[in-house]
């Protein structure tokens, strides 16, 4: 096992899953000639050639479209989105074609592709290049959504959604991109979709995050520890499906959750997941499950103002304390 | 590419009996198919949207004549004759209509969603002008996967407002791709003219804007629109060359059945003006008159015709409902 960053992992697993299936092609702007926006796709143009790392104009409906259509008749497209944001632009055809086709063909035609790229909160890039991408997407039936945290993940999910016959939002983070971490070199390795993993194991309070958000709260899981508060760390990794069942199950041994998402919280995913909670396991709770996501307001350019959007390391370990302290059951 | 584009006609001769039947059974079998539709519609035993495509049918007919069974075809919403041109079974296609079980796509899609993988029938899309990128996307595989296939992609003049259209247009013709994008107007989308949505209304012109070869034909005469789709198609087959053509054509119904006289926007005396271009009508005269068809073989065609079509209705009266457990099937495709 190598020790790897994000960025080189996802590279690892384009390469190895176009060695492994011709069919596998990537599209997108910039992904080829430039060697990617964010160099995820570095030297794949000159291993696979032009065939197979198509750079397209700017275009985002169009080419979603053209991958898409590929799709339906046989070929595994792996859409770039430079950035997530740009995914709006093609919102139309991932909700209305990519995910309904195979119901609306009563399951004759399907969708395998895989729409890739960062999104969530970055730096100082203002309010249209710096959103949380995933709630336009996991509300839809049809779609699977994919956050992955470490680079192992990376990899290990990217390869999963490659070979998967459904169409996958796979939402990576710039932020993150050159963290590092060990990652399997088997060509085999692959981490199943809908599977949520506890990073960190603990008796007193259940903290789900993802993301950013789940390095912030390891960071204020370390420091609780000092004070006795024993955090269990549930990563979802795959949005839709959720499974329920890991942090459900977690709730049940620890009796408080707190959920953290970076986006603003109005009807967010830690709405879902706190109430997912509630209606499965209220009766094993000793406290209100808490929410600490991002302001309701759009990301600002100013330092300062930027840093107030996002949820910080203080306002997690406030709301883990207020939890654990609460006095229920 | 030509600089000024007089309209298409037939050039050959007529044609042989057997190309005749063929041609006029379809049509035929379009005109009754939505005839029926509209009944049942009128029944309550359709919902929703229904489109009809009664007055367009030379289009779907004369594109698809020419051709082969493993071509690929996508449309919109106003694709039951697309649908059917195309082989789909009628029956199934009623069922899917009458929201059935036995349906082309379970009873799930509807009217605007027919689907039919066996004749490479790719759909049935209901969001003007997103379909023509996944057309764009089907002729990228032909030709990634070195096949000799090619797709026909047809939609309406409301579609060309959109950067879809355009996106698409251009993404062909910059990368070659094996495509043919039909553009059936019938100066109409919904109830804008095309004159009150384009600025460029001559569609067939967008072909030079992308340098692409691009033809208007009469939409109403099938063998004008065989002869021009057979020159796209083997552009499209042998060089993979897209082509832009633009079938000039007429809805005789209202957009939908919300629409039933399609009254508002266009005026009685046009309408009528434009069912004397009845791509039937004339295309049996013409025949008759040729003598590749007897009246008694026209009489014949008919019969079958309702025949068909009266089996297409009760098969999908009979077949049940969907059952309910498949509300949550075909979500997603398991491994």
């Amino acid at each position: 096992m190598a020790v790897t960053t994000y960025r080189e992992a996802l590279n690892q697993a384009l390469r190895e899953e176009m060695r492994r299936d011709p069919r596998v092609f990537l599209i997108g702007e910039e992904v080829g000639l430039y060697d990617g926006a964010y160099k995820v796709t570095q030297g794949l143009l000159k291993e696979f050639g032009p065939k197979r790392v198509v750079d397209t104009p700017i275009c985002e409906s169009g080419f979603t479209g053209v991958g898409i259509g590929a799709a339906m008749v046989g070929l595994r497209p792996v859409v770039e989105m430079m950035t997530f944001n740009f995914s709006l632009v093609a919102i139309d055809q991932i909700v209305n074609t990519a995910a309904k086709l195979h119901y609306m063909s009563g399951g004759q035609f399907s969708v395998p592709m895989v729409i890739r790229g960062p999104g969530g909160p970055a730096s100082q890039l203002a309010a249209q290049h710096s959103q949380s991408m995933e709630t336009y997407f996991y509300h839809v039936p049809g779609l699977k959504v994919v956050r992955p945290t470490t680079p192992a993940d990376a990899k290990g999910l990217l390869k999963s959604a490659i070979r998967d016959d459904n169409p996958v939002i796979f939402i990576e983070a710039e932020t993150l991109y050159n963290v590092k971490g060990e990652v399997p070199d088997d060509p085999d390795f692959l981490i199943p979709l809908g599977q949520a993993i506890v990073r960190r194991e603990g008796t007193d309070v259940t903290v789900i995050a993802y993301m950013g958000m789940m390095y912030r709260a390891l960071e204020a899981a370390e420091e609780l520890a000092k004070e006795g508060i024993s955090v269990e760390l549930v990563d979802p990794r795959t949005l839709r499906p959720m499974d329920t069942e890991t942090i459900i199950g977690s709730v049940r041994k620890t009796h408080r959750a707190v959920v953290v998402e970076a986006g603003a919280g109005f009807a967010g995913m830690g709405s879902e997941i706190a109430s997912s909670i509630t209606e499965q396991a209220f009766d094993d709770l000793d406290a209100p499950v808490e929410r600490v996501t991002g302001a309701n307001a759009p990301m600002p350019y100013a330092k300062n103002l930027e840093k107030l959007k996002t949820p910080t390391k203080e306002r997690i370990l406030a709301a883990i304390r207020r939890v654990c302290n609460a006095n229920g059951g | 590419m030509a600089k000024t584009m007089p309209q298409a006609k037939a050039t050959g001769a007529s044609p042989d009996p057997a190309l005749a039947k063929k041609l006029l059974s379809q049509m035929l079998l379009i005109r009754r198919f939505e005839e029926k539709a509209a009944e049942a519609y009128a029944l309550g035993k359709i919902g929703g949207f229904l489109h009809l495509y009664i007055g367009e049918e030379a289009v779907a007919v004369g594109a698809t004549s020419v051709l082969r069974p493993d071509d690929y075809v996508i449309s919109a919403y106003r694709e039951h004759g697309h649908c059917l041109a195309k082989g789909a079974d009628p029956k199934r296609m009623m069922a899917e209509l009458f929201g059935r079980r036995d349906g082309l796509s379970k009873g799930k899609g509807g009217s605007m969603h027919l689907f039919d993988k066996s004749v490479n029938f790719l759909g049935g899309h209901a969001i003007v002008g997103a379909h023509l990128p996944v057309a764009a996307g089907v002729a990228f595989a032909i030709k990634y996967e070195e096949r000799d296939q090619v797709i026909v992609c047809y939609f309406g003049d409301g579609a060309v407002p959109q950067g879809e259209f355009h996106e698409s247009l251009n993404l062909a013709a910059l990368w070659k791709l094996p495509v043919v994008y039909l553009c059936e107007n019938n100066r109409y989308a919904m109830g804008t003219s095309i004159e009150r949505a384009l600025a460029q209304t001559q569609i067939w012109k967008f072909g030079e804007t992308y340098g692409i070869p691009a033809e208007k034909v009469d939409g109403m005469d099938v063998l004008a629109v065989r002869e021009v789709v057979a020159r796209a198609v083997e552009r499209a087959r042998r060089d993979k060359t897209p082509s832009l053509i633009e079938a000039d054509t007429y809805r005789f119904r209202g957009h939908s059945m919300r629409d039933p006289a399609g009254a508002v926007y266009r005026t009685k005396e046009e309408v009528e003006r434009e069912k004397e271009r009845d791509p039937i009508t004339l295309f049996r005269e013409r025949v008759l008159r040729s003598g590749a068809l007897s009246e008694a073989d026209v009489r014949a065609i008919e019969k079958d015709v309702n025949d068909r079509m009266d089996e297409a209705v009760a098969f999908a009266d009979a077949s049940p409902e969907p059952p309910a457990e498949w509300l949550f099937t075909d979500i997603y495709k398991e491994a």
